[in-house]
């Protein structure tokens, strides 16, 4: 095993910017990856995020900044030189030869005798499932199969980088989620460092080791899903990531109280809007499944009153959509159908709700927006 | 994958066995090449003559209508190709001289051409072979179907029983056009000749690039009479098509086919050879076949058909006066008949 | 982790020399290399043409004058009211015709499509000079229905010579493009319009007229176009029936080869040229604002059986076929025949080719020879030109500048490109800023060469088209995945992309041959003394009079031709089975 001392810095991207003509793909955006990390780049269609990947891969060159694997620039290097493996989207198999030929494209014509070859797709082939199959041409697969040929060429030589494009959108949902975990074990089995581009968020927090979310070419939050689901940095990624309640026209009243109408809310794990003055508006966030319903102790804090607007029957649970007052959007709440059942919710009824001190969130209003419009809570 | 790509592979090989068998055929280097506007039916005859006397010799032939010969000669004047021109009219080889493509030469033989018939120069630009005359030809089917009387001669076209029914060449592309055009000048002086001409237009029927065509569009039956030369006719006949060759009563346009050396850097030998065998005694009696009036007098009897005197058929042609004229009669010709661009036959 | 660590020890390190870049650096290299041969075989000879229609015979700067000259000579500028003319009727005829052909092949339950647009092809394999002789045969003074089948019924006259044969040919040339392409039009479309449409009420006509024709909008002007610039600037046809009407590309011949007048030659060239060039640039604007109106998820529209449209729609394309195949039977028996129409004993003596011009089998075996040429070269360096434009990235301008390029073709007609060859291959050398410089291609004027290179030239832009439709339906990441397993892009084209693409390769292929031994305009002025051309041959036996053997001769080329397509079709037939593993379902 080699040695881990400069893991950290296994792969790094420092500065890079990317420009077409006047539009600006990717700013000014900096990371790193671990040895054997999987990294997920996750935003909506246009952010920039398959730009990125492509920069990493070579396939694109950089307007400013600098790539390094290992310790070494690379900004320079074709993506032939940078030795990564790539799997595309649309797999980009070669429809006229067979799974094994697809799988040894990269091996042949490098110097190796015919067995060895032979040696390392079947090796390969037994990785990904798909002993036997090798004769079969990609039509003739299913598009997992197919997805699996793909990963086995792109691993056939050792790539230092694993950059999968979009891996699973080809896939219908349960193959899709099957897959999710193949390719994660694999990874691990293997411990190849990977970079997975989605837009996916589900499939970025159930398979990725960190999270990027990159919005507008800018990198906007980096860390593990948990981090990303339960403290979303900005409210895009609140909104990006799983669903979120927005309460605007929150009145600061001290650290750690907020007030609604007539209401207070005390709240903990409040970070960077301590450093907004008494007085100040602010939009407090909740995510549909931390509101909590309550039908006794209706004297503990942060209980609010609503009135149940609309059901929505999800199966396992309801969303409820709930009035909270005349001056404020509705709240959305995620309930067990069994609670629903028990307590026999039913429209237009009045509902009591606690918000949890320790699952509220707070962002600037929007008068404290960035330059670049996004609204966000470490400039104040 | 050998196997999966059996048919590309097939395919390929077929292209490259293709692509092996059309290799170009590079020419020899003592190979001569020949330019002539002679006519197709007549050079196989000539040449077999050249394979007896000068096997050596290798021609390759490129055969064309005086006016494309012309114009290949004179767009290769920077680059030429040809070695020699062989049987082509004077009038187009005189332009030749003017742009300075032309090694005079005298073959062997040179003292027996008529005077008439040849350059005038002691060492000539170029030496003619033999005379063509226009004639009409006329399909004598066509003719009695449509009632049409034989015409006699230049003056007889230009009755309106023959409108619609009347072809000729276009002097600016044919040689045969212009000499029949340059001899009614000729004949009737230009003020009269181009009254005539102007008449002549209201019954023609088509214009054609080549001289030949008319006499051929009489022998289809497309138009019964055609305004060609003597030689044509008769070929025609032959072949079985009902053409009869008219001699026009006044008198017929002429011009000589005549040779001529290239100037080039380095002259093959055997194309001076070559323009000495063109009008050595075999060669001129095979001419004298099928053409009355040859460079000098064979004794093989007129060909059957030709009036018994065909020099006398021949008007006093001035060579210098045509070809000095050529530009001038051809701008006027255009200026006159190109414009009307509806055909006559409507 | 086992199987990393075990070809970690076997794969050797990428040698230094593939690290470096030198794949871009090729592929520019060669980008580059495509630009300079486009400038040297067609900007500089239609820069020398151009510049050749402002000089006089001596070479002397005159400006317009020529033009001037040209204009206010009626016998030269009725040509090109003529021209425009011709053009005209014969596109309203032609796509008028199409579309009801097309309609028939793509919307109606019509029995035999097949054979009927296979029939209706028949004229792309043909030299347009045969559809002037097979004309003459028919219509002429002597035709079969002047004559009335020699005698046999009262024959009708249609006074043949002129305008009016012009545009029959030019229809009979074009009326298969047009088909072609309203087929395509017709057959892209979505049946849920068609329901839509039907459902809110809409009568056959108003759907006809909202539905039918904005869809197909762009296909019809594209048909219009093509049929335009085709017949306005066809040289066959108008020489065998053109009469004494004259047009502008008879006029070039006859400036040219007639005359020797190279400059007008020039300065008709030019005058071809602008309007052809115009309705190129209008047809390219308007198709680059075509946005995919079908949606990917399409619904084709599959006929419903009508007896009544069904017979009357194979009534009409029954009789076309049949004045289609009838056409070329006629001109068939023509050649067999001794002498029309007095002698209708049948034969071969016009297969002979002795006493006539043109050179006989020798021509015809050189034109076999260049069209094979014309189509190997011509498709190698086609297919090669559209994958590096299509499949390079950066170097934005260059392949801009190629693609601009490789369109241009279209826009030339075949005598353009051929008298500029003269003017440009045949120049000894120029004097640039005093300094002479000797011509380095001078060699290949009057070779085979110059040949191939004019019809590779003239054909480009439709074998260029069908290769990037080709290479755009590959995956576009085929090239980035190979340059990430460090294959060179030139292995992954030998491969991966030729082997795919083979069917595309093999229609260009036959495209050039079958349009080389067809064609005359470029080649006319281009053939040489030791190389005649069966094209050739046809007009020079046709100017002669020797309609029979140029009839004799357009045959063997059409023989030639079939046989060519037929070899496709078998060739296609086995490479489709052999890819059905690639592209079947599991």
């Amino acid at each position: 095993m080699p040695s881990m001392q400069n893991d950290a810095a296994y792969l790094r991207l420092l500065d890079i910017t990317k420009r077409f003509g006047a539009f600006t793909a990717l700013d000014k955006l900096s990371f790193g990856a671990d040895r054997g990390e999987f990294i997920s780049i996750l935003g909506p269609s246009g952010c920039g995020k398959t730009t990125l990947l492509r920069l990493i891969a070579g396939l694109e060159t950089q307007s400013e900044g600098r790539v390094e694997i290992q310790g070494r620039d690379v900004s320079k290097l074709p993506v032939s030189a940078r030795n990564v493996g790539i799997v595309f989207q649309s797999y980009a198999l070669f429809p006229n030869l067979n799974a094994r030929d697809n799988i040894a494209y990269g091996l042949v014509g490098r110097g190796l005798d015919k067995n060895r070859i032979r040696q390392r797709v079947d090796e390969l082939l037994d990785l990904v499932g798909l002993r036997g199959m090798g004769r079969q041409f990609p039509a003739q697969l299913s598009g997992g199969q197919q997805q699996r040929v793909a990963l086995a060429r792109a691993m056939a030589l050792s790539p230092d980088l694993l950059l999968l494009d979009e891996p699973l959108s080809a896939l219908d949902a349960k193959v899709r989620v099957m897959l999710r975990g193949e390719i994660r074990q694999l990874q691990q089995r293997l411990g190849v460092t990977t970079i997975m581009v989605t837009h996916d968020q589900e499939e970025a927090l159930t398979m990725a080791d960190r999270i990027l979310v990159i919005n507008q070419g800018r990198l906007v939050q980096n860390g593990t899903p948990r981090e990303i689901y339960d403290r979303p940095a900005t409210p895009f990624v609140a909104a990006f990531i799983g669903a979120m309640n927005f309460i605007e026209n929150a009145v600061k009243v001290e650290n750690g109280c907020y007030r609604i109408g007539s209401h207070h809310l005390s709240i903990s794990g409040e970070n960077g809007s301590r450093n907004l003055a008494s007085g100040a508006v602010a939009t407090l966030a909740i995510r549909p499944e931390d509101v909590m319903i309550r039908v006794d102790e209706l004297e503990m804090p942060n209980i609010l009153a609503s009135r149940v607007e609309q059901m929505e029957y999800r199966g396992a649970n309801f969303r409820l959509r709930l009035n909270i007052g005349p001056n404020q959007r509705p709240l959305e709440a995620e309930v067990p159908a069994e609670k629903v059942r028990r307590l026999n919710i039913s429209p237009s009824m009045p509902l009591a709700i606690q918000l949890p001190h320790d699952r509220l969130r707070v962002y600037a209003s929007a008068k404290h927006r960035c330059n670049d419009g996004s609204l966000c809570e470490n400039t104040l | 994958m050998i196997t999966a790509f059996k048919p590309s592979k097939i395919a390929v090989a077929v292209l490259l066995a293709l692509a092996l068998a059309v290799v170009p055929s590079v020419g020899m280097a003592g190979d001569l090449l020949v330019y002539t506007a002679l006519e197709d039916d007549e050079i196989p005859r000539y040449l077999a003559l050249l394979k007896q006397s000068h096997p050596e010799i290798n021609v390759k032939i490129v055969r064309d209508s005086t006016g494309i010969v012309t114009a290949k000669l004179l767009a290769e004047k920077d680059n030429p190709q040809a070695d020699v021109v062989w049987g082509t009219a004077a009038t187009s080889l005189m332009l030749c001289t003017q742009a300075g493509m032309v090694e005079p030469y005298a073959p062997k033989g040179l003292e027996r051409v008529r005077p008439k018939m040849r350059d005038k120069a002691a060492v000539p630009a170029w030496v003619g072979i033999k005379a063509w005359m226009t004639g009409f030809c006329v399909n004598t089917v066509e003719a009695k179907a449509l009632n049409l009387p034989v015409p006699t001669g230049f003056a007889d076209l230009t009755n309106s029983l023959y409108k619609g029914h009347l072809t000729m060449s276009n002097p600016s592309s044919s040689g045969t056009g212009f000499l029949t055009v340059s001899a009614i000048l000729q004949l009737m002086g230009e003020e009269k000749g181009w009254d005539y001409l102007d008449r002549l237009h209201e019954n023609m029927a088509v214009y054609t690039h080549s001289g030949s065509k008319p006499c051929k569009l009489a022998g289809a039956g497309e138009y019964p009479i055609g305004i060609s030369f003597a030689y044509r006719g008769f070929m025609q006949k032959q072949k079985g098509e009902p053409v009869l060759t008219v001699f026009p009563k006044e008198g017929s346009g002429w011009d000589v086919e005549a040779n001529c050396l290239i100037k080039k850097a380095a002259v093959k030998p055997e194309a001076r050879a070559f323009l000495d065998w063109a009008i050595s005694e075999p060669v001129m009696k095979e001419y004298a076949k099928v053409y009355p009036v040859t460079a000098y007098a064979t004794n093989v009897p007129i060909p059957e058909g030709f009036p018994a005197d065909p020099e006398a058929q021949l008007i006093k042609n001035d060579f210098d006066w045509a070809a000095k004229n050529r530009a001038r009669i051809l701008a006027e010709w255009s200026r006159r008949y190109d414009a009307k661009s509806e055909p006559k036959s409507k | 982790m086992p199987i990393v660590a075990s070809t970690d020890a076997v794969l050797p390190p990428l040698p230094l020399w593939r690290a470096l870049d030198h794949e871009t650096w090729l592929r520019r290299l060669l980008i580059l290399l495509l630009c300079l041969w486009m400038l040297v075989v067609m900007v500089l000879p239609i820069f020398e043409l151009l510049s050749m229609s402002f000089q006089d015979a001596s070479g002397r700067f005159v400006g317009l004058a020529n033009f001037i000259l040209y204009f206010s000579t009626p016998a030269l500028s009725n040509s090109l009211t003529n021209s425009l003319f011709v053009a005209a009727a014969t596109t309203a005829t032609s796509v008028g015709l199409g579309f009801g052909f097309a309609y028939a092949l793509t919307r109606t339950c019509l029995p035999a499509k097949g054979i009927f647009k296979g029939l209706a092809m028949m004229p792309l394999f043909a030299p347009t000079l045969l559809n002037g002789i097979a004309l003459v045969y028919l219509f002429g003074r002597k035709g079969l229905i002047t004559k009335g089948f020699f005698g046999a019924i009262p024959g009708i006259d249609i006074h043949l010579y002129g305008t009016v044969g012009i545009i029959i040919a030019e229809v009979l040339y074009t009326f298969p493009q047009a088909m072609l392409i309203l087929s395509i039009a017709l057959s892209l479309t979505d049946a849920r319009l068609y329901e839509a449409a039907a459902s809110l009420g809409a009568g056959r006509m108003r759907i006809f007229f909202t539905v039918t024709l904005p869809n197909i909008k762009y296909g019809l002007l594209s048909a219009v176009f093509v049929c335009f610039i085709l017949s306005f600037t066809d040289f066959g046809a108008p020489k065998v029936v053109g009469g004494n009407t004259h047009i502008l590309a008879t006029d070039i011949y006859k400036q040219v080869i007639g005359q020797q007048n190279f400059v007008m030659g020039a300065v008709v060239s030019v005058v071809l040229l602008i309007p052809t060039a115009a309705a190129f640039l209008v047809d390219r604007i308007v198709q680059r604002r075509q946005t995919a109106t079908i949606a990917a998820r399409s619904v084709p529209l599959v006929p419903v059986p009508s007896r009544l449209r069904d017979g009357i729609f194979f009534g009409y394309c029954s009789l076309i076929a049949v004045a289609i195949v009838g056409f070329y039977l006629v001109a068939l028996y023509a050649s067999l025949v001794k002498v029309w129409p007095y002698d209708l004993t049948l034969g071969g003596w016009h297969y002979h080719f002795t006493g006539t011009g043109g050179g006989g089998y020798r021509a015809f075996f050189n034109s076999l020879r260049m069209s094979a040429w014309s189509a190997v070269c011509g498709t190698a360096l086609t297919f090669a030109s559209a994958y590096l434009i299509e499949k390079s990235t950066g170097m934005r301008l260059l392949r801009q500048a190629a693609y601009l390029l490789s369109m241009l073709p279209l826009a030339l007609p075949g005598l353009v490109i051929g008298l500029a060859y003269i003017f440009f291959f045949n120049a000894p050398g120029w004097s640039v800023g005093g300094v002479s410089v000797p011509n380095p291609f001078n060699w290949v004027y009057g070779t085979m060469v110059i040949l191939v290179m004019s019809n590779i030239v003239h054909f480009y832009t439709v074998g260029f088209l069908t290769a990037t439709t080709a290479l755009k339906q590959l995956d576009r990441e085929f090239e980035s995945v190979s340059a990430a397993m460090g294959v060179p892009f030139y292995r992954t084209f030998a491969r991966v992309t030729v082997p795919i693409c083979l069917p595309a390769i093999l229609e260009i292929g036959m495209y050039y041959f079958v349009n080389a031994m067809a064609t005359v305009s470029a080649v006319i002025f281009l053939y040489s003394a030791d190389i005649p051309l069966a094209s050739v041959a046809v007009a020079n036996m046709d100017d002669a009079g020797d309609i029979a053997p140029a009839c004799a001769m357009s045959m063997l080329i059409v023989a030639a031709n079939l046989a060519v397509r037929i070899f496709y079709s078998l060739v296609t037939r086995g490479l489709r089975q052999r890819s059905q593993a690639w592209t079947a379902a599991a």
